[in-house]
């Protein structure tokens, strides 16, 4: 596993995701509330670009017909069928245990810190003080 | 479903050539038949409209699972609904997906099942014109539909014969939630003149007769109603059968598009039960009914079934018979099967030839 | 295989309402009037035509009675040769297909009164399914509660095809009352033709209308899960009689996939589908609606993922069967017992209670 830098923290703003090619693999990334959170672009499913999904909240029920909806913003819909995953954990609403798109530990942190990359190299001259976007691959 | 599984891919299959039978094609807007509808009907289509028995102008009493049943990364970028991009589509599925063959159906506007009958022939007259001027014409990879006016089986029968023998329609198409179930006399006119243009009948499900979405009334929500249109197709299935549709057309296709196909074997069985303590009411099939649906009908496997134990998959498919499967991707739709990786079972060669292409050439006849 | 004498238990047989004269002693001054002054009578339901082959076994016809009319030949029908200690009595006579509900509600009375009298006193093996105008949910609860103290009646009986899916909020009342007197609901083959048979309106053929009946039940399945009555009422059970249940596993799959798309529409529905039904559905064995092969159907119960889904049933006078074949070939010893006697025992707590 080693860090890669992918994108200022500030291109991502809170509510916001990016997609980014780290190792070969596309990693979507999403802005929760200031927490950075990345995921495999390809749902478990059928591998459908997870980065173009639908940010919900979550919505439950214990009593047919009444609704409590909570983490706005924090569950992702597959553009494709659906299915519903935890944009923190990766797990689907529907089935945690069995079915999780895999997520990617995300940090973010301080320009001295990274790893050199292309997105570094085009970038240190004017970000020293800025925040980097790392995901550990 | 384990992790592995779904992370599983089937061989792409692109080097085959893939055949596509459902593939949505879409209008812009109503406008786009202003060129093909003479200066009353594009009076009547702005004025009148495309009137329906449901309660809404612009809406399903359903509300489906996304804007425009469809996948949100199909929203083409210059504008318009999913699917009515040429250049969009092309890129997105033909090319994505090695797509030899793609079987195109319209879901809207629908001539087919406008209650007032001559401006549905006149709107399916249209729609075929314009099938075929920007989407067969443009891309030799498309082949469309003969909509027809079903519930008018004279004007459906001079649409077919208008097109019959012109290469970019592979088959004749109507709507299934009609007046009466498709298997009614009524609508024989328009199998004899399919049949004798060797043109096959696909029937994908669509449509509104103000009939109860089910047997015993409506549903609530999506989750049940977006099952009920497979399970309606079923019932059309037991019409064309009882009916002697397939009986009395020996040489007669049906393709049964985005019901799925898993229903297929139990409905053969139950078909086959009942029909032995009752035949004597339907002394014009003079074999199990189930022999016509495995000599006569295909089905598109979209949605494919997802049981729990993919084994379970193999063993209906193998009841259902292979020849009868015609792959397609659904595309745009939300519940679209991607050709790589909506297959979970493994598949051996001459499985997978005939499933994603061989099937295809043999229902539709295609060289 | 020989029908194991093991004492069965048939959960879907049918006594007959000769006609409308046989249930005036049941009816109240008033009702019993109207009756006879209105010419009432006819009520046999219309799902059934009374001389279809299909309706009656032709050894099972005799004198030119209605089938299933004779309690001594439900005794040497469908009793003794099966060494049946209990049998169900499902009595599909109209009461849900009337528009007028107070005669809905005075006709229940009287259909479960005569199988109380004429029937379950007189003969210990028999037990019944409390019949009940659904189409107005408070007369039903309490025709329902009118029953209960009587231990025989064991459960609710409704057709599949009514005015509205199961699982409206309306109906609510009912599994309450259901789930309190531990009585499942059974939904049986029968459609009271409020709405067309299939949505793609009205087919030609009495072999059609019985065909997509399957239909009926599974919109009932459905609207039953997604509207949230197994959330609401986790107790209930619901048995699906002469529905034929060799399409649930692919029915099963369907209903999963699409809930996997939309859960968030039917938030309560906690669990996936397939697992509800598991837990809360049963079905009877007639019609088998069987596959070519017997290992094939062994193979499709497999699918369906329990043992404990399928109940014997005779569905007696209907023709499911020839000679004593009341069971399909394929299914091992163990599921055989489960079937015949553990099933319905494990479904039916009254019924339990009760049987020697």
């Amino acid at each position: 596993m080693s860090k890669h830098v992918v994108a200022l923290a500030r291109e991502i703003p809170p509510g916001n995701r990016k997609l980014v090619t780290v190792r070969g693999r596309p990693i979507a990334i999403f802005n929760i509330k200031g927490e950075f959170y990345g995921l495999l672009n390809r749902c478990p499913h059928q591998g459908g670009p997870m980065c173009e999904g639908v940010l919900t909240g979550l919505i439950q029920s214990d009593d047919p017909g009444t609704y409590q909806y909570s983490r706005a913003g924090e569950i992702l819909r597959c553009p494709w069928h659906g299915w519903e995953f935890d944009v923190k954990t990766g797990q689907s609403w529907c089935d945690p245990e069995k079915v999780t798109v895999r997520n990617y530990p995300v940090e973010v942190a301080p320009g001295q810190r990274v790893v050199q990359g292309p997105y570094v190299a085009e970038k240190i001259p004017v970000a020293l003080e800025e925040q980097y976007v790392v995901v550990e691959v | 479903m384990s992790q592995s599984l779904l992370e599983r891919t089937a061989t792409q299959p692109a080097h085959l050539g893939l055949i596509d039978c459902d593939v949505h094609h879409a209008l812009r807007s109503p406008k786009d038949l202003h060129p093909y509808l003479s200066q009353k009907w594009r009076d009547h289509l702005t004025t009148y409209g495309s009137r329906r028995p449901i309660p809404f102008i612009s809406s399903s009493p359903y509300f489906k699972s996304a804007p425009a049943l469809s996948r949100k990364d199909t929203w083409p970028p210059n504008g318009g609904p999913p699917g009515s991009d040429l250049k969009f589509l092309q890129e997105q599925l033909l090319d994505r997906y090695g797509i030899e063959t793609g079987m195109l159906h319209l879901l809207s506007i629908t001539g087919m099942d406008q209650r007032n009958q001559e401006f549905g022939a006149a709107l399916c007259r249209a729609i075929n014109e314009w099938q075929y001027a920007e989407w067969t014409q443009q891309d030799a990879r498309l082949k469309a539909a003969i909509v027809v006016p079903g519930e008018d089986a004279e004007a459906a029968v001079k649409e077919i014969e208008h097109w019959a023998g012109n290469k970019d329609f592979a088959q004749v198409s109507m709507v299934t939630h009609t007046i009466e179930p498709l298997g009614r006399r009524r609508y024989w006119p328009i199998y004899e003149a399919a049949a004798a243009h060797d043109l096959p009948v696909g029937l994908h499900t669509s449509g509104n007769n103000g009939h109860a979405v089910t047997p015993t009334g409506w549903s609530s929500y999506y989750a049940e109603e977006h099952h009920e249109v497979a399970i309606s197709q079923q019932a059309l299935v037991t019409s064309l059968v009882c009916e002697g549709v397939p009986a009395r057309n020996p040489t007669l296709r049906v393709v049964l598009v985005e019901a799925g196909v898993a229903w297929v074997a139990p409905l053969c069985w139950r078909l086959d039960q009942h029909w032995k303590r009752m035949r004597d009411e339907v002394p014009h099939l003079d074999r199990p009914p189930s022999s016509y649906i495995k000599t006569q009908m295909w089905f598109t496997t979209q949605p494919m079934d997802e049981p729990e134990k993919p084994e379970h998959l193999t063993k209906m498919l193998d009841w259902i018979g292979w020849d009868r499967l015609l792959f397609a991707t659904d595309y745009p739709h939300w519940d679209f099967d991607d050709p790589g990786t909506a297959i979970k079972i493994p598949l051996t060669e001459q499985q997978r030839s005939m499933l994603f292409r061989d099937n295809a050439r043999a229902a539709y006849n295609l060289d | 295989m020989s029908f194991p004498r093991i004492g069965a238990i048939d959960c879907d047989t049918h006594p007959a309402v000769p006609g409308m004269r046989t249930l005036l002693p049941y009816l109240d001054d008033h009702w019993r009037e109207q009756v006879t002054v209105r010419g009432i009578d006819g009520l046999d339901p219309s799902s059934f035509p009374l001389n279809a082959p299909a309706n009656c076994r032709s050894d099972w016809r005799a004198n030119g009675a209605k089938p299933g009319s004779s309690l001594d030949l439900l005794r040497t029908h469908a009793l003794d040769p099966f060494g049946t200690k209990a049998a169900i009595c499902n009595c599909l006579y109209g009461a849900a297909g009337t528009f007028n509900v107070d005669f809905a509600a005075a006709l229940s009375r009287a259909i479960n009164d005569w199988l109380a009298a004429e029937w379950l006193d007189r003969e210990p093996r028999l037990r019944a399914s409390i019949v009940v105008p659904i189409q107005d949910p408070e007369l039903a609860v309490a025709e329902i509660e009118r029953c209960v103290p009587d231990k025989r009646f064991v459960q609710i009986l409704v057709p599949a095809a009514i005015e509205a899916p199961l699982g409206r909020r309306m109906y609510w009342p009912i599994y309450a009352a259901a789930e309190k007197h531990a009585l499942p609901l059974c939904i049986h083959a029968g459609s009271t033709f409020r709405h067309a048979t299939t949505s793609n309106g009205w087919p030609s053929y009495y072999l059609e209308d019985y065909v997509v009946m399957s239909h009926a039940f599974q919109a009932q399945l459905l609207s039953l899960v997604a509207e949230g009555v197994f959330t609401k009422f986790p107790n209930l059970t619901v048995v699906l009689a002469e529905a034929g249940f060799t399409w649930l596993p692919q029915f099963m799959w369907r209903e999963v996939k699409t809930w996997r798309a939309m859960r968030a529409e039917i938030p309560w529905v906690d669990r996936a589908p397939a697992e509800i039904i598991r837990d809360n559905v049963r079905f009877t064995l007639q019609p088998t609606d069987a596959p070519p092969e017997p290992d094939q159907l062994a193979q499709t119960i497999d699918m369906i993922g329990t043992d404990r889904a399928l109940l014997f049933s005779t569905d007696y006078p209907h023709w499911q069967f020839d000679g004593d074949n009341a069971l399909p070939a394929g299914l091992d010893a163990s599921l055989v017992r489960k079937l015949l006697l553990d099933n319905p025992l494990d479904t039916y707590p009254r019924l339990k209670e009760t049987v020697a």
